[in-house]
Order: structure tokens, then C-alpha cells, then sequence
């Protein structure tokens, strides 16, 4: 082993410090030894108090400025020959300052050479050690970039397109379904074309609604109206469904057909496994037999438990719809929805306050490969009745009548373990109104009685323009819902007034209104 | 008709060998054919290629040391122990040492636990010894080359200078003895007194079972960015910071604790490994010691190893292309860490990912009982394999001593 030069000088030093005292003794008499041991004891203490106020052991930084000349010596012609291993060189740490523990560094230090040393080394930090936005971005983008990577290398191979039928019409809850099933469909990852067709002929208010998602649609219409009963409804459903159908097999559409109804809840997962789908697929339902009437919801859930005590089915009392599997994953049966305990209070007409069951079997749970509408497509299975054929007026209830043998049928989802999506159906009283395309125009004419205003009763004093305005505020317990056109008319936007609005005169207007919602207040009164 | 069946069974039985071989983690993701400085030698095969000799040493250097503590077969320096139970039973091993290329020598150095786990090393000099002395007297082979064309497994943390504490390892430098042997360690730093030329650099040993254990299905998205566990201050040893790590750890913490894009912390989450495959980057910065599991981990795992230690030597550097597949970051480039990852091109990042999906890249990083093809025992056995034939200064003219027995402290000198 090699000891450096400076490291032998150390040792050297602490060996006869300690050395010291003993060979001083000899010649020196004992004050003089009592002496040197207290001065060492001073400075033994005055390093100690040195190391605590500075943070760290300065022994070595010490050494390292006494013997600066022979270490830069060693750094600036590096010899390779030399043990500069060895040597217990260190690097200017920047804690220089009393008590701090962490400084900035720019991040130069004396070691120049790609030889390492050991000891001590700052610790660097940047001026501004926080995330900077735009690496933060760029980070993000490269995430993107992998994931995609990921996704097209164990992700589907290559995926098929997904035919979205939905049948609709317009009614108070048609927007609030179909914005649930239009970003549904949006979400997707694969090419999508949503084939919409609406009872009562394609208008414009379902047409404004799907097209603000941007995806490929076809619109159709039929010019039935949709039946108030719950019964009749799914019936003509059936019958949008099969028309959606003969669309498919007339644009000759290659991909997967699957069922949105358009007051169904699907999950992103749904998408993805319907893509495992070869011909025939059937994927587990939840069914949300809806009931308004809490009480009624009660009551059929304990005649449920009555009946599920009294029978000892191995049934499950879920509800859901799907596939039944053997112990070896292949299909033997349907789990369908139980309506016995229901009989007698589910709904018949559509703004009925009780629970709406399913049909025996929902198309949604049914998804099928466009080729077996197709009139000549290879490959095609026997087992598949031929589509233009189909008799509608023998009934077609449930997609199974599509098929000669429905033991054929896929199931997905680990053989219906896995409820890929929701039924639902939720609709508003029949004589409900809604605004038509859900935009407020002409403005309203309600009043509204609030008991405390939080604005000044009294409005600023308008121009003289409209100084035909009656006074509004009469004992300040009253408000009226100013209407838009007078309040821009009030805040000084003149050239506004002569906006779109113009078909309503706004002077006319406001008299009116004021009138009659003054008339109204005295009416009440 | 039976010709034609029999010919049938045989191709069937040929595929679904051929297909088991390969280490289970390989899946249907594109990979590219790793080479590095030495050639596409990945996938060599050492059999035929040397013989070795395995001395038999009495169990007190090997066998008893493991009774008396079988922590050692899990740590990170049980390399030695498997190497050993590996030759045992390889077809490179020859019972006739006349014939033999290359002589190992079976002690465990790294097995003086302290209660916590951590091996002691200040036995292992003199255990060594020892060791040497006895099959130097006993077979003629030792005195012969002086141990030219004997290898060891010294996978402490500075390999055979046999302390933990970087300056002490570097006064005591490597045992004299073992100055002409071949060491198989896991330390690797250029220009460092304990790497000697001509080393074998190993990764540390990570359970397989363990990992394997632990995978998830290798679509799920990975949006972690850079991910780290472990400590950035060893409080217990180096307080103020600055020793540990030369300061690197420190940096890490201080720069980037409050970035959302580095995942970094000091706990312990029972799903690391989960973690680990569901990160982009993985950094494996130095600690007391310039190597760590956590590279054999990242590699596993499929995150990319970004290594913060100046001038180490990763395992099998020869064959494994490290600068493609890892991404080296100066210890004084750390604060800029975001920087630089960020300005890797996509098409860089997902090349690595590919190299990285290569099974044999992740075979070569494990040590499996019982042996696979292109595991780290069989890189070893490639690597001795490369360094054959052996040169005529290998072989020592009879009566000459290049060793000096004597050297080295006196506490080294005393009998074990």
C-alpha cells in the first residue's frame, strides 16, 4: 500500500502531536507539560466550536488550503504514472457560509479532469430549482408518444370500426341522452360511424345535436311517431333498429354493429372488447330498472328478498342480462332480468312513475360482425339467416331471430363476467315542454317574486331614450326578471340595440312586459 | 408412414423446447439485436468454448459460512454462492485440471453478516489468504501462474479491495495476491485502484422469482416520467450531505422534489416493482458504492436506466451496448436532469424500450437457479471464454515469483 505525500504528513502530524507532549516532558518540567496539554485542549475545543458553527469537519478543508501547492501541482499535469489516486484530495465544497447548509452553485468546481475524487463535493443546485413549463410539456409529449407506442404494439393489432345504431326521437330528454351517447362515442380510440334514426321524420333538433360531435353520421328517418306506451316503444324500436340495419347492409359499412341506445351508459372498456368479437357477440347488461317513486322501489326490493327466501334458485338476483357459461367458458343459456317482482307495477306509459322493465332480451347486449348483413360476404357462417330475407311481420324481438342457431353466439366480456355496460330508460312527463333546440329565444316572460333583491330595486336612470319605462320598484318587495334587450339598454351600448333583436321592437316590448308583469303582481296581490 | 410421424413428433417436440428456453418475460413487443464493443455475443454459448476446474475447498470457506447465516443467499452479494452451485453442475466443468483453461476458486468473502444484513469485510483479506495459501500448497496449478488463469467472485462493494469505505478501499487498494487473477465483481469505475484490467464486471444479484412476482401486464400505460426510491442523505453516516453519493443524491432531492414530473421519495411502497414497469426513466445514481440493483431492476422492468455516476464500468460492458441503451448523465449535469431527459427525440426513448424488450438483455442481467441459457453465468463464462487463449506471460518460468506474499497491513498476515 502507498500512503500520499499528504496523507503521511497528516499522520505524521496527529503521531507527533501525540508524541510531542511525551519527548517536551523529558526536558521541560511539569508546567511546561501542563502547558502544552492545555493548549491543545484550547484548540481541540476551539476546532470543535469551529466544526459546530460551520456544519462540518473544516480539519480537512484546512489541510487541503496549507497544502494547495502540492495538490494543484498534482491536478494541473495529470500523471498518470503517480498514485494520484491516493490521494484524499477534496473539491472546494461551497459551504463556506456559517450555518448554511445547502448553497446555489453555477456549477464549476476544480476537479477538471473525468478522474473522480472521493470526499466531500457540493451539492449543486440551479438558481431556480422549481419545474420549468416547458420541459413539464415536453415530458407530457413524450409520455403521449409512448403510450402510443404501447398501445399499437400490445393493444389491438388492428382494430375494426365500430357502427354506433341508435334510435331516437325528439322528446325533453332526447339532448340529455344523446349528449351522454355522442361523448361516449367520441372517446372511442377506433373509427366510428353512428348511424342515428329518428321516429317522427330526421329533423333538424337531432341533427344540430349530432353533428356538434364531429363524427361520422348517418341521420335517417322514419316517419312513424313514437307510441306512448312503453310497450309499443320498443316495438318500433326494433323496427329503427332493423332499418338502421338494411343501411349497414346497403353501404356495405365493414365493422362491428353494436346497439347505443341512446339513454344507455356504455364504458370505454365495452369498445375494446367488442373488438374480440368474429361474428355473433353478447356482452353483460346491467339493467337499471328505473322507478321514480322511491316507495315503489322499496317495496319491490322486499318482495324481491320474499320471494328470493322462499325459492332457492341458484338464479342470481342481479340485474343483469347476459351470457350464462359452463365451467368450460362456453355458452349455454341467457341470465335475464327478473320481472316477477315487479308484475303489476312497472310502467306502462312512458311518463309513468314506476319501475320501466326490459325487454326479454335488450339489443344493446348484442353485438354482431356488419358482414352478416352483407348480401354476399365470404366467410360468412351458415348458421346466419340471410338479412334481406328477414320477415319482419314474423316478429323480431331480440337479434337472435338474426340467427339460425343461437348457440353460435361469442360471449365477451370473460364469458359475461364483466358488466361492460348500463340500461336505462328515463323519460320526461308526455306534456312536458322544453325550449325547442334548447336555446331561450324569444327571451322569457316570466316573473320572478324574490323576497330580498340583491340589486337596487330602483335601476340607474336611463337615458331618454326610454323614458317611456314605468317605474318599476312600488314598495321594494317586488322584482322584475329584467328581459336582455333592457338591460343592454340601460348600460350605455346604443349601437347594440339595433342587433339581431330587431324583430322584436324593444320599446314595444318592454311596455308590455312591464305591463303585464305589473298586472300580473296585482293580480296576485 | 411411421418415418414421416416420427419426423412429425420430432419437429413438435424441437418448438416447444425451443420456446421454453427462453426466460418467461419475453412477449409479442418488437426488439432489437443488442452488440456491443465485443459483438452480437449475447447469446453465445460457453460450453465447448472452456473447461473449468473447480477446487475443492473444505467447507469452511464456503459451505459452513453459509450455514451459519443463509441471509447471504439473498442479499445482493449472493452471486458468489450461485456461481459456485452453478459450475458445480455446468458442462464446462472438468474434473481433470491438467485440461482445465481457467480455476475457481469457491470462497465466500461477502458472508460475515452484522445483524442488520451488511457484510462485514474485514475478515474477507485474510479469508482470502488463506484460501490461496491452501491451494497453493496443495495443487501445483496456483505456483504455476501465480494465478493468471484463476478467477475469483469478489461482489463487494469495491470488489477485492475489501472495505466499504471508498478511501480506506483505495489505500488498501487489491490484495496483492489477487493481483494476476481474473475478478468477477460488480464494481466498475475507470481509472479506480480497485478495478484491475481484465475484471469481469457483474450485475448484483436480484431475486428472479421475486420480480417475476411482480409484473403487470405490459400494455398498461407508462405515465410516470422519472421515477426513484431510495435515500438522497444517509443521515446515519454522512448528516450534512456531500459524501454520500459525492453529492449527487443530495442534487436530485434538492432540484427536483417539487417537480410533478419526477416521482422521487425516501419510502418504502410495497409496489416498487409495479411502479418501476409502470415509469418511463429510472434513475440509478451512485450511492457509497457506483453500482446498485436498481440497474438489473430498471432493465427487468423496462424503464430506462438513467445512470448518474462518473465513470463506471456497467456490467459486461463489452457486450452489452450500454450508451444505447441507458442514458448517462454527468454528476455535474444533475440539476439540468429534466432538461436533459426532456430533449431526448421520442425516437431515441422507444429504440431503448426496444433494446430493452430483448429477452436476452433481461436474461443476461438475472442469475436463475437452475441456470438459462444467456444468463449472467453463462455472460461470465463467455467473457472468461473471450479472454483465451491464454498469453505466454501468463505462464511463469519455474522459480520466478512475481507475487509478494508479505505485502500488504499486518492484520492481513494473520492465519483465519
Amino acid at each position: 500500500m502507498k500512503l500520499s505525500a499528504l496523507h503521511q504528513s497528516y499522520l505524521n502530524r496527529r503521531s507527533n502531536s501525540f508524541r510531542s507532549p511525551t519527548s517536551v516532558d523529558s526536558s521541560v518540567d511539569g508546567s511546561g507539560k501542563s502547558l502544552i496539554a492545555v493548549f491543545w485542549l484550547i484548540l481541540h475545543c476551539l476546532c470543535c466550536l469551529i466544526s459546530l458553527v460551520l456544519g462540518f469537519r473544516f480539519s480537512r478543508l484546512v489541510f487541503f488550503f496549507l497544502f494547495s501547492t502540492s495538490s494543484t501541482n498534482l491536478y494541473s499535469a495529470p500523471f498518470p504514472d503517480l498514485p494520484v489516486k491516493h490521494l484524499d484530495v477534496h473539491t472546494l465544497g461551497r459551504r463556506l457560509e456559517p450555518g448554511a447548509n445547502l448553497t446555489v452553485a453555477s456549477g464549476t468546481t476544480t476537479t477538471k479532469s473525468s478522474r473522480v475524487v472521493v470526499g466531500r463535493h457540493g451539492i449543486r443546485i440551479r438558481p431556480w430549482p422549481h419545474p420549468n413549463p416547458v420541459e413539464v410539456m415536453k415530458a407530457h409529449q413524450i409520455i403521449e408518444r409512448v403510450q402510443k407506442e404501447q398501445k399499437s404494439v400490445f393493444g389491438m393489432k388492428s382494430s375494426k370500426m365500430v357502427i354506433a345504431v341508435t334510435p331516437t326521437y325528439v322528446r325533453t330528454f332526447q339532448a340529455l341522452h344523446l349528449t351522454g351517447v355522442m361523448h361516449s362515442l367520441m372517446l372511442v380510440p377506433y373509427d366510428l360511424v353512428w348511424v342515428v334514426v329518428e321516429a317522427g321524420g330526421a329533423t333538424n333538433e337531432t341533427a344540430s345535436i349530432i353533428a356538434k360531435s364531429g363524427l361520422r353520421t348517418i341521420h335517417v328517418g322514419i316517419d312513424q311517431r313514437m307510441p306512448n306506451t312503453w310497450e309499443d316503444r320498443s316495438k318500433l324500436e326494433v323496427f329503427m333498429r332493423l332499418q338502421a340495419l338494411r343501411v349497414v347492409r346497403e353501404e356495405k359499412l365493414d365493422g362491428i354493429v353494436m346497439f347505443a341506445d341512446d339513454s344507455n351508459m356504455h364504458s370505454m372498456e365495452f369498445f375494446d372488447e367488442i373488438q374480440n368479437v368474429k361474428w355473433f357477440g353478447t356482452v353483460s347488461l346491467g339493467i337499471l330498472a328505473h322507478s321514480g317513486n322511491a316507495e315503489e322501489m322499496v317495496m319491490s326490493m322486499d318482495k324481491r328478498k320474499e320471494m328470493e327466501k322462499e325459492a332457492e334458485e341458484d338464479s342470481s338476483s342481479l340485474p343483469v342480462q347476459g351470457p350464462a357459461c359452463n365451467s368450460t367458458d362456453q355458452l349455454v343459456g341467457w341470465h335475464i332480468f327478473n320481472t316477477l317482482p315487479y308484475s303489476g307495477k312497472s310502467a306502462v306509459y312512458i311518463d309513468d312513475v314506476a319501475a320501466v322493465l326490459p325487454e326479454k332480451l335488450e339489443w344493446s347486449g348484442f353485438v354482431l360482425n356488419s358482414r352478416l348483413l352483407w348480401e354476399e360476404a365470404e366467410n360468412k357462417p351458415e348458421w346466419v339467416k340471410d338479412f334481406g330475407s328477414l320477415n319482419e311481420n314474423e316478429g323480431v324481438e331480440s337479434p337472435l331471430s338474426l340467427l339460425k342457431d343461437p348457440s353460435m353466439v361469442e360471449p365477451l366480456g370473460s364469458c359475461g363476467r364483466q358488466v361492460l355496460l348500463w340500461w336505462l330508460r328515463v323519460e320526461a312527463r308526455a306534456d312536458s315542454k322544453f325550449p325547442p333546440g334548447w336555446i331561450i329565444d324569444p327571451p322569457l316572460e316570466i316573473t320572478v317574486a324574490a323576497k330580498r333583491t340583491p340589486w337596487p330595486d330602483v335601476p340607474p336612470e336611463p337615458p331618454t331614450k326610454t323614458k317611456d319605462q314605468m317605474p318599476l320598484s312600488q314598495g321594494g318587495n317586488t322584482a322584475v326578471v329584467i328581459p336582455k334587450q333592457q338591460q343592454h339598454s340601460t348600460k350605455i351600448r346604443k349601437p347594440k340595440r339595433r342587433s339581431k333583436r330587431n324583430k322584436h321592437e324593444p320599446k314595444l316590448t318592454d311596455t308590455t312586459q312591464v305591463s303585464s308583469s305589473s298586472s300580473k303582481r296585482q293580480e296576485r296581490n | 408412414m411411421k418415418l414421416s410421424s416420427l419426423v412429425l413428433i420430432f419437429i413438435v417436440c424441437n418448438l416447444t423446447f425451443s420456446t421454453i428456453s427462453a426466460f418467461r418475460l419475453s412477449r409479442s413487443q418488437p426488439t432489437e439485436r443488442i452488440s456491443g464493443s465485443a459483438g452480437d455475443v449475447l447469446e453465445d454459448d460457453p460450453v465447448g468454448r472452456l473447461k473449468v476446474f473447480v477446487y475443492e475447498l473444505p467447507s469452511k470457506y464456503n459451505k459452513k459460512i453459509l450455514q451459519k447465516d443463509p441471509r447471504c443467499l439473498n442479499h445482493m452479494f449472493a452471486a458468489e454462492i450461485y456461481m459456485q452451485r452453478f459450475l458445480l453442475s455446468s458442462p464446462v466443468r472438468t474434473l481433470n485440471p491438467e485440461e482445465a483453461d481457467w480455476f475457481y476458486v469457491p470462497v465466500y468473502t461477502t458472508c460475515d453478516l452484522t445483524p442488520n444484513g451488511l457484510p462485514l469485510p474485514f475478515k474477507s483479506p485474510r479469508m482470502m489468504r488463506s484460501a490461496i495459501q491452501l491451494i497453493a500448497s496443495n495443487w501445483p496449478y496456483w505456483n504455476r501462474t501465480e494465478g493468471a488463469d484463476h478467477f475469483f467472485v469478489v461482489p463487494h462493494d469495491f470488489g477485492a479491495c475489501f472495505h466499504y469505505q471508498e478511501e480506506k478501499a483505495i489505500g488498501r487498494g487489491i490484495l496483492t495476491l489477487l493481483q494476476r487473477a481474473t475478478l468477477v465483481q460488480t464494481f466498475g469505475q475507470r481509472n479506480h485502484v480497485c478495478l484491475k484490467e481484465g475484471s469481469i464486471t457483474v450485475p448484483p444479484y436480484a431475486p428472479p422469482q421475486k420480480m417475476q412476482s411482480h409484473l403487470i401486464p405490459e400494455k398498461t400505460p407508462r405515465s410516470i416520467f422519472v421515477y426513484f426510491r431510495g435515500l438522497f442523505y444517509d443521515v446515519g453516516n454522512d448528516p450534512e450531505g456531500g459524501y454520500y453519493a459525492r453529492g449527487a443524491r443530495a442534487a436530485v432531492w434538492e432540484n427536483f422534489k417539487d417537480n410533478p414530473l419526477f416521482d422521487i421519495s425516501t419510502e418504502h411502497p410495497t409496489t416498487y416493482y409495479e411502479d418501476m414497469q409502470r415509469a418511463i426513466f429510472c434513475l440509478c445514481p451512485l450511492g457509497w458504492a457506483p453500482w446498485s440493483p436498481r440497474l438489473v431492476e430498471a432493465v427487468i422492468f423496462g424503464c430506462i436506466p438513467v445512470i448518474i455516476a462518473d465513470d463506471i464500468v456497467l456490467p459486461f460492458a463489452d457486450a452489452i451496448p450500454w450508451e444505447d441503451i441507458g442514458v448517462f448523465v454527468d454528476e455535474k449535469d444533475v440539476p439540468y436532469l429534466d432538461t436533459i431527459l426532456t430533449s431526448i427525440p421520442p425516437e431515441v426513448i422507444l429504440r431503448k424500450q426496444r433494446l430493452l424488450a430483448n429477452p436476452s438483455m433481461k436474461q443476461a442481467m438475472l442469475f436463475p437457479q437452475p441456470a438459462q441459457p444467456g444468463d449472467a453465468f453463462h455472460q461470465v463464462l463467455n467473457g472468461l471464454a473471450r479472454k483465451l487463449p491464454h498469453e505466454r506471460s501468463v505462464y511463469l518460468r519455474p522459480g520466478e515469483k512475481l507475487l509478494n506474499w508479505t505485502a500488504g497491513p499486518v492484520a492481513d498476515l494473520k492465519p483465519w
